[in-house]
């Protein structure tokens, strides 16, 4: 506890603190992040409702975002590498939905100003399936997917 | 408490590039066990990246996420020594924070 003590200190420097106690996950731990989880989106069975539940209406298809390190076929489905670049101005959040597993919604980034538009992660995948990457940016949503063909389904037992 | 994030932030150009390998067994609730009875979810919902104090990245996160989950991302600024420190909190409440120093 000590030791990180110091480290509020020393990155606190007055004004910030606030801000430090907030990001160190000191102040209500888990409480703000965990209640900020959109239950809705995360529970939706289809694309449409997964894009609603997070405050996108009308989407539109985008030549700017692409995939990248990403695969065609995917020998285990239980880990499916997804990268997601956007070259839109002004990215404000990157979605990836994954059209065939039971809940599409798999992962939701926001970007704040500063960070690159461009985040990889690992999916699970039931099926092959259309993954969709859903951008927010300005205000707008834009929509790309590729199809992955997965080999070895990655909900099963 | 769950085993540590390994983390590695590297300077590239004038940005920061940092990687992320979380230990988590990012249970669907969807699969059942020998018993034929559901193993109930238990997934990492939400991370954050903060740098000096800044969150440089935040995201949430469903069931659909890999085990040990991985994550990278960039982000501009950054210096060799300075921190950048990663949280996660899953669907039961537990959560993580480690740091790492960008090299």
């Amino acid at each position: 506890m000590d030791a990180r003590r110091r480290d509020v200190l020393k990155g606190g420097g007055g004004a910030t603190l606030l801000a430090v106690l907030t990001a160190a996950g000191w102040l209500k731990p888990g409480e703000a992040l965990a209640q900020a989880w959109n239950k809705a989106a995360f529970e939706a069975r289809t694309i449409d409702e997964a894009v609603k539940a997070l405050g996108g209406g009308a989407q539109a298809q985008s030549k700017d975002i692409v995939f990248v390190s990403t695969p065609d076929i995917a020998e285990n489905g239980a880990v499916v590498p997804i990268g997601v670049s956007s070259s839109i101005p002004k990215t404000e959040s990157i979605a990836i939905l994954v059209e065939k597993n039971p809940s599409p919604l798999a992962a939701v980034f926001s970007i704040p100003a500063g960070t690159g538009p461009t985040v990889t992660t690992r999916v699970k995948m039931g099926q092959s399936s259309n993954v969709y990457a859903v951008v927010k940016a300005d205000g707008k949503v834009f929509v790309a997917s590729k199809e992955i063909k997965v080999t070895l389904g990655g909900c099963g037992g | 408490m769950a085993d540590p994030m390994k983390i590695r932030a590297t300077v590239a150009g004038d940005a920061t590039e940092v990687k992320v390998l979380m230990s988590h067994e990012m249970e669907t609730g969807q699969r059942k066990d020998a018993q034929g009875k559901t193993i109930p979810a238990w997934f990492i919902q939400s991370v954050t990246a903060a740098w000096n104090g800044k969150t440089v990245l935040s995201a949430q996160w469903g069931p659909a996420i890999s085990k040990n989950p991985f994550l990278s991302f960039k982000f501009e600024g950054g210096a060799k020594g300075d921190k950048v420190k990663v949280t996660w909190i899953d669907n039961k409440g537990e959560t993580r924070t480690d740091e790492a120093t960008i090299g």
